[in-house]
């Protein structure tokens, strides 16, 4: 055990080996890992912000399915009603023309009574009048009897 | 029986070069310690520089894994213990006190008598050739020591160096007990550093003789003994590697603190 000037080469040494480490060995080892630490991070954090995004998504295409629904439901409520009204008009209108048409045909009969009556009544005050003229050729003088028979004509 | 101690005392020298005075003085340098951990801290520098080159933010290599496992643990263990805020020093340190005195002490598990073989081999046989680094004292006591300036540099740093001064003489029991203060302190100082570098040394001189004196068994046996203590032996370089590096961040964290 004895110390000599082996100690000094020995530390020269140990301090060229450190000062060569911090030099040109650790910091680019130390910069290498750090990068890898710092990427791992940056795609945890992204993955993490994936992950955010995606339920961020899901829910407002949840919300937006279910907005879309609603007015689904709603355009069908309205189409029915527009349906039933649509329905209802032509009804009314269907009712009316008929009403319309029907009335019309009334009139048309009651007219056609009215002439059918004023013929048959033509009808059977000649036959009447010949009918008395028939009976009567002898005892009425036409002259005679002109307003009478007018009269009776027009009571018929 | 002098053979044997003959060859443990050969396995337990050092290559030592002299630079100037007489043999036994300072100026003399252990060339296997010194040569060894140059060689593995080079080998350090150029795998983690090549692996600073080569790596990918995407699709890493198993390779890269494995030394982004160790880089990793090393920055766990400073985010943990060290509580002195943003340090560019403290993480290269620690990284480099691990992977280097791992690398030393992964020399103890070379075969005791391979650099014996490797002598006879290049033609210098007999030649004393230490192949763990971390089994002398001049570098566990290096590294501490720089430690120790550290452990000051980051103390004055932190709290100015008025303060720490003053803490030097006023901690732990206030000013008017300052001579206690000051050898408390001291003491603290300079047990740090002796007891970093004399765990490190201790552990790996004491495997490294019962490598030594496994070697002595007859060849038959050895594996007894030698697997299991080599198995064992593989934890207890990567825990003092470990521990060496825990406590010089937890010294750097103590000394930013203020009392």
């Amino acid at each position: 055990m004895e110390i000599n000037a082996t100690l000094l080469g020995q530390a020269i040494t140990f301090a060229i080996l450190i000062l060569f480490t911090m030099k040109f060995v650790w910091p680019p080892l130390n910069n290498m890992m750090e990068e890898r630490a710092k990427r791992i991070a940056d795609g945890l954090a992204a993955a993490e912000k994936g992950r955010h995004e995606l339920a961020a998504a899901k829910s407002k295409i949840e919300e937006e399915l279910r907005h879309v629904q609603l007015r689904a439901t709603e355009i069908m409520g309205n189409a029915e009603r527009r349906s039933d009204q649509i329905i209802n008009e032509a009804k009314n209108c269907a009712i009316k023309e008929t009403e319309k048409i029907h009335n019309a045909a009334m009139a048309q009969i009651e007219q056609e009574v009215t002439r059918s009556k004023e013929q048959l009544r033509m009808q059977v005050s000649d036959l009447v009048i010949k009918c008395a003229q028939q009976i009567l050729k002898v005892e009425i003088n036409q002259e005679r009897h002109e307003a009478i028979l007018a009269s009776i004509k027009s009571e018929l | 029986m002098s053979s044997t101690t003959e060859y443990i005392v050969h396995h337990l020298t050092h290559n030592n070069v002299l630079i100037s005075g007489k043999s036994g003085g300072f100026w003399s340098i252990h060339m296997d310690t010194f040569s060894m951990s140059l060689l593995l801290g080079f080998v350090y520098l150029f795998i983690f520089t090549l692996l600073a080159r080569r790596a990918k933010v995407e699709n890493p290599g198993k390779l890269q894994l494995f030394f982004e496992l160790i880089l990793d643990m090393v920055s766990q263990q400073v985010k943990d213990v060290y509580s002195g805020g943003k340090s560019k020093v403290i993480v290269p340190l620690a990284l480099t006190i691990f992977c280097w005195i791992f690398l030393m002490n992964l020399m103890d598990l070379l075969p005791v008598d391979l650099i014996n073989f490797s002598n006879n081999m290049i033609g210098t046989p007999g030649a004393k050739w230490r192949a763990v680094p971390s089994a002398d004292v001049n570098a566990t006591f290096a590294m501490s020591l720089s430690v120790l300036i550290l452990i000051i540099g980051y103390g004055i740093k932190a709290k100015g160096l008025g303060h720490w001064l003053y803490e030097l003489i006023s901690a732990p029991f206030g000013i008017y007990a300052l001579p206690i203060n000051l050898i408390f302190q001291l003491l603290e100082l300079v047990t740090k550093p002796i007891s970093l570098s004399l765990r490190l040394f201790g552990n790996m001189y004491a495997g490294e003789l019962i490598f030594i004196l496994i070697a002595l068994l007859p060849w038959h046996s050895q594996w007894l003994l030698g697997v299991p203590w080599a198995i064992f032996h593989i934890l207890i370089i990567t825990l003092q590697a470990f521990i060496f590096m825990v406590l010089t961040i937890v010294y750097l964290s103590m000394a930013t603190q203020k009392h």
